[in-house]
């Protein structure tokens, strides 16, 4: 390749998507590294401490995409102490200060701030595409800031933020002169907006393609919006409340007829079950639903609509669903790819629940099932082991049993053997999640079988440090462990230090790591960094080596200590 | 390291049990007794005390089930809102001398909604047929709709009543000819 000129390598490195295959290319020699890193525009930092914006403008001058993200996982179930970290703000004060034509920005788990927002919007005269993904930090302030001042936006797309709400006037901060929009999501507000501004807004953006309303959009400006958007691809609906017999129904029916490029569907935030038939025409062609957010709808409802849904390649849904109505989805959903099935009541066994029954059912039924998320009350071995034999194409399998630590309820035993027959049978597994009473052994057969594993969840499960040290060494590919309440500690932290430089980042908390395990790593260990997220008063009295800590996060990174943790943690 | 062979904590640890036993292991106390190498029963005293302290219920557990905090408080405001959020009516009643408020969401059908409106008002609501409306009563129910008409309780669905009715208003019989009650 040294002897073609660089453009002619440039072009070819424009048909290198894969973030994956342009860093491998970056490493193949010193010409290819500075072809690849001019021609860069999308950067992936999977871990916003890993490098610095600074470094980051440096390297790709030509950076047009930026996905970053902040926070560990297990921030999402509270385990991580407010104000950790994960703070965007330096980076777009960084990048504005630069001479990146930023066009497209998308974080998960930062904090984001509304001087952060206004910065954005009016540093980056071509900025498109804004995606938040559980963020917060910020109010609709910002959010009207992003709406006022990017010219040529095409994508304000928020999913499950914590937004504080000022009531109504972002929407009405698009100027009347923009008409880019493609995507439009803001169900996750809660507050009121100017629905006359909404209309206006819509009929001016022909090549809108993704509306996703909130909760208090309601059914005759929904019915408005579809007369002015029928091209719409993927439609989130917000209210969906209203009297059958009515004229405004009537007309909502007739429009929805006309709707037939809707392939993904979500919200019914607010539903009226018997409302619901209008909805029937559009479920022959959809690809994509989501009815997690609906918990008006009942089990019935829920398995009448899915039964027009012959094409669905997504499904999310509650587990009031029930086993007979994953029965139904079962014998109609044949392109079926993914499922999550989310609980209705995550504290109350009750009738509405998902048992293994009905992730048999699934398994016997779509046969091209790839991905699961799937919480219940029970699961037994021998449901595992059929599952795993329906299905050998797993890419994600998340199991979530309610009860932490319940075995097989049939024969007592602990979930090792099935979950073991999942990793045996599906050698394409890249993320997996346990749960229910687990032994060592259940690690054992995660060493020994799933070798293109990249990401494992644990909570509650194992003996011994065996557990964890069977995974380290068998899982060659893994590149994010997360574990909590394990019987784990020094022995399996220190046995092979080197590991966590081949992986993103390692979490462990209320596990029987000691401070001084975690310091005789940091020390080791330069490229890595050790925070302990320690919230009780003991660490204040004493740093005792034998201290078991409470959290240790651990990840590489190039530009080590970080300059804005709080004061609950300790860097080593 | 050496700890765990010296502690012999095998023998005084929280386990996760054997098949079957109970899920009184969960460990998920912040508390961390200090592994003290010269006292195995001190430690299996520490250990005990934590276990002697009645382990959380469920629904205490930190970050358990794994459900991100938005849906879990999404789902949350829904049942709150359903709670107390309340979908308030007027009632009136022929002849009373003031309305009183009462709240849809509280009932869960007709009947539960007539047994309170006949304490409320000292009445009998009659006997309901499709035909016949009201029977047997001087006392009919009625209900104004989103439209603005007037509607007699009891024809559609109970959901469907609760989301188009904005007030009710007890009619008395010999005004309710028509509204098929039967005198």
């Amino acid at each position: 390749m040294n002897y073609f000129p660089d453009e002619v390598v440039e072009h070819v490195f424009d048909f290198i998507t894969s973030h994956k295959d342009r860093n491998s290319v970056s490493l193949v020699c010193k010409s290819w590294y500075k072809i690849e890193r001019y021609s860069r525009q999308r950067v992936f930092i999977g871990n916003c401490y890993s490098i610095t914006p600074q470094r980051l403008i440096a390297r790709f001058p030509g950076l047009k995409s930026l996905t970053l993200k902040g926070k560990p996982h297990f921030a999402d179930f509270n385990l991580v102490p407010h104000d950790w970290g994960g703070f965007v703000d330096p980076w777009i004060k960084a990048l504005a200060k630069s001479r990146i034509g930023l066009e497209e920005l998308r974080l998960k788990r930062m904090v984001v701030s509304d001087d952060s927002l206004e910065l954005l919007s009016k540093s980056f005269p071509n900025f498109k595409s804004l995606v938040l993904v559980s963020c917060e930090g910020f109010t609709t302030d910002g959010v009207a800031a992003i709406a006022a001042n990017c010219r040529f936006l095409r994508e304000l797309d928020l999913q499950e933020n914590e937004v504080e709400d000022h009531r109504g006037h972002w929407l009405s901060c698009f100027p009347e002169s923009c008409t880019s929009l493609v995507s439009l999501n803001f169900a996750c507000l809660k507050g009121e907006i100017n629905l006359a501004s909404l209309e206006r807004l819509v009929a001016r953006s022909p090549n809108l393609k993704s509306l996703r309303l909130n909760r208090v959009v309601p059914l005759d400006t929904l019915q408005k919006l579809l007369m002015r958007a029928p091209q719409l691809v993927d439609l989130g609906i917000g209210s969906y409340v209203d009297d059958p017999s009515s004229e405004v129904f009537s007309k909502l029916k007739a429009v929805i007829q006309l709707c037939n490029s809707i392939r993904s569907l979500s919200g019914f935030l607010e539903v009226a079950p018997c409302c619901m038939s209008a909805i029937y025409p559009i479920c022959e062609n959809l690809t994509f639903l989501n009815l997690s957010y609906a918990p008006g709808l009942q089990g019935n409802d829920l398995t009448k609509l899915v039964q027009h849904c012959r094409k669905l390649q997504r499904l999310w849904i509650l587990d009031c669903i029930g086993d007979k109505g994953l029965g139904v989805v079962a014998s109609t959903c044949k392109e079926l790819q993914e499922l999550r099935v989310f609980p209705s009541d995550p504290f109350d066994a009750g009738n509405a629940a998902v048992t293994e029954e009905g992730l048999v059912l699934i398994s016997a039924g779509c046969p091209k099932l790839n991905s699961l998320l799937y919480f219940c009350h029970q699961m037994t071995n021998a449901a595992l082991i059929t599952v795993a034999k329906n299905c050998t194409n797993f890419i994600r399998f998340r199991l979530c049993i309610l009860d932490p630590v319940k075995a097989d309820p049939v024969t007592n035993q602990p979930l090792d053997e099935g979950f073991g027959a999942i990793v045996r049978s599906n050698k394409s597994l890249k993320r997996l999640s346990l749960s229910g009473l687990l032994t060592d052994q259940v690690f054992l057969y995660i060493g020994m079988y799933a070798k293109k594993l990249e990401m494992l969840s644990i909570a509650f499960a194992g003996d011994s440090n065996k557990g964890m040290l069977y995974v380290l060494n068998g899982c060659k590919k893994l590149r994010k462990l997360e574990i909590r309440d394990c019987p784990f500690g020094d022995v399996a932290l220190l046995e092979d230090m080197g590991k966590y430089e081949t992986m993103r980042s390692l979490w462990m908390s209320s596990c029987e790591v000691t401070l001084g395990a975690c310091k005789t790593l940091a020390k080791k260990m330069p490229s890595l960094n050790v925070e302990i997220i320690n919230e009780s008063e003991q660490l204040e009295f004493s740093l005792d080596d034998r201290l078991l800590v409470d959290k240790m996060y651990l990840y590489r990174t190039l530009v080590g200590h970080r300059k804005d943790k709080p004061e609950y943690v300790l860097l080593l | 390291m050496v700890f765990e062979k010296d502690l012999n904590l095998d023998a005084t640890e929280l386990r996760l049990g054997l098949p079957g036993s109970s899920e009184e292991s969960l460990r998920i106390s912040n508390k961390r007794a200090l592994p003290d190498m010269n006292d195995d029963s001190g430690v299996a005293a520490a250990k005990k005390c934590d276990q002697e302290t009645a382990p959380p219920t469920k629904a205490q557990v930190v970050g358990w089930p794994p459900i991100r905090s938005y849906r879990k408080n999404s789902l949350q405001t829904k049942k709150t809102e359903a709670e107390t959020g309340g979908m308030y009516v007027k009632v009136s009643m022929d002849g009373a001398p003031y309305l009183r408020k009462i709240d849809l969401k509280v009932y869960k059908g007709y009947p539960e909604l007539f047994k309170a409106l006949e304490d409320m008002f000292k009445f009998k609501v009659g006997k309901y047929s499709e035909r016949e409306g009201y029977n047997g009563s001087e006392f009919v129910p009625t209900y104004e709709d989103k439209d603005g008409d007037w509607m007699l309780v009891g024809d559609v669905p109970w959901e469907m009543f609760i989301n188009a009715c904005k007030r009710l208003r007890i009619v008395r019989g010999s005004e309710a000819r028509g509204l098929g009650c039967v005198v």
